[in-house]
């Protein structure tokens, strides 16, 4: 191989800087969001785990259950009623956006468009 | 393997004729159950998402009594101001870009089918006119994306969620009754003023995004606690405008339609609007 020492050491550096994130961070998942709880509540809709993984998939369910099917009775758990929306049902609990959505979505760098349209709660626009 | 070459095409034959022949026999033995399946029939009115729901049969309308708006003037531009207060609707101060779901327009814009021979006081007045909430409505077979749709109701709704703006709607509804978002509503003008008033905004609904087309939806919200459109309230006692249920014989708005004169806005068209105007 011609000028296979300078290739060699090239690669090497190359992969050095291209993987610098993951050995820099040694595995450490950063600063994790901080989760934390409406006051005076203590059930959601669903487990906190479901909610946690699958909200969207609630939440387009409520759409289209409320838009579509016309079907906008609350939601019952527990004999407590909800109202299905994202405005006048989940924040009305949750009432801090930036702690409740902001927080996690940036952690994981997702932007969902909910906003464009929905108010959050006070919000002074 | 022992076939000849003869035998084994005219088995071939036959079997293909079988295979082209059987579905279509099928189909005729088993009649009646086939699946609606035209794209088209799904924008029926009232119609389940598949075809075999049951209907409910209603087709929500009005009656606009013109005279009464004639002789109430500012009762119109309340219940415009009501309507876009409560749906938030911006104002761009611009007609082209404007944004509106129920406004005044003249006699020969909104019945343009219609001679001009009525008496000049209705000729040269102001009607009332929002979305037709059409029994057969154009922009609903339109919509690629089925945003627009019909409810059991008889309410040409709207998902915004699923609009993608491409206007097909807004050219194939014939009354003008569609606007789209050519800026951001939530925005603000050069001078620093909101498109939707800061003091009046109804934090319990929605404001649209930039790039979708947007209507007046019969106030589904409403309807869905039991209360009147907000334009039907801001009339109230004068009967400005009757607000029921046109397939529902005992309505009162059938009763109004029974016993005076009425008129649509182009019928002729065929998308069977479904409101109506006393001149």
């Amino acid at each position: 191989m011609y000028d296979g020492g300078k290739i060699i050491t090239g690669l090497i550096i190359f992969i050095g800087l291209m993987t610098f994130p993951v050995w820099h961070n040694g595995g450490n998942a950063g600063v994790l969001p901080k989760q934390e709880k409406p006051v005076g509540k203590t059930a959601c809709v669903k487990p906190t785990v479901e909610m946690r993984t699958s909200h969207m998939l609630l939440l387009n369910q409520w759409r289209d259950e409320a838009l579509r099917e016309e079907n906008r009775k609350p939601f019952t758990v527990d004999g407590q009623d909800y109202e299905k929306s994202l405005m006048v049902g989940c924040m009305n609990c949750h009432t801090d956006k930036k702690k409740f959505c902001d927080e996690c979505h940036l952690y994981t760098a997702v932007k969902p468009y909910c906003w464009d349209c929905h108010f959050p709660p006070k919000e002074n626009l | 393997m022992d076939m000849k070459r003869r035998d084994f095409l005219k088995i071939a034959g036959i079997s293909t004729i079988a295979g082209l022949g059987a579905p279509a026999a099928l189909e005729m033995l088993l009649k009646g159950d086939a699946p609606a399946s035209s794209f088209a029939s799904s924008a029926a009115p009232a119609e389940g998402a598949h075809g075999a729901a049951p209907v409910t049969g209603k087709q929500y309308g009005m009656v606009i009594n013109h005279r009464v708006f004639t002789a109430n003037q500012g009762l119109a531009q309340q219940c415009i101001k009501a309507c876009h207060v409560t749906h938030n609707v911006p104002d761009f101060q611009n007609p082209k870009d404007e944004i509106k779901w129920i406004w005044e327009t003249g006699f020969e814009n909104a019945f343009t089918s219609l001679p001009t021979s009525y008496p000049s006081e209705v000729i040269e007045s102001k009607f009332l006119v929002l979305c037709n909430h059409c029994a057969n409505p154009s922009c609903v077979r339109a919509c690629p994306t089925k945003a627009t749709f019909k409810t059991s109701d008889g309410v040409v709704a709207m998902d915004y969620h699923r609009c993608i703006g491409c206007r097909f709607c807004m050219a194939a509804c014939p009354f003008g009754s569609r606007s789209f978002n050519w800026r951001d509503p939530r925005g603000k003008d050069d001078k620093g003023r909101y498109f939707i008033d800061r003091l009046t905004l109804n934090k319990d609904f929605p404001t649209r995004m930039r790039g979708v087309v947007e209507k007046c939806n019969l106030c589904v919200e409403r309807l869905a606690k039991g209360l009147v459109p907000k334009c039907v309230e801001v009339c109230g006692d004068t009967k400005a405008i009757v607000f029921g249920d046109l397939n529902d014989p005992h309505s009162e708005i059938r009763e109004v339609l029974r016993t005076n004169f009425t008129i649509q806005r182009k019928p002729e068209l065929g998308t069977k609007p479904s409101i109506f105007y006393i001149v």
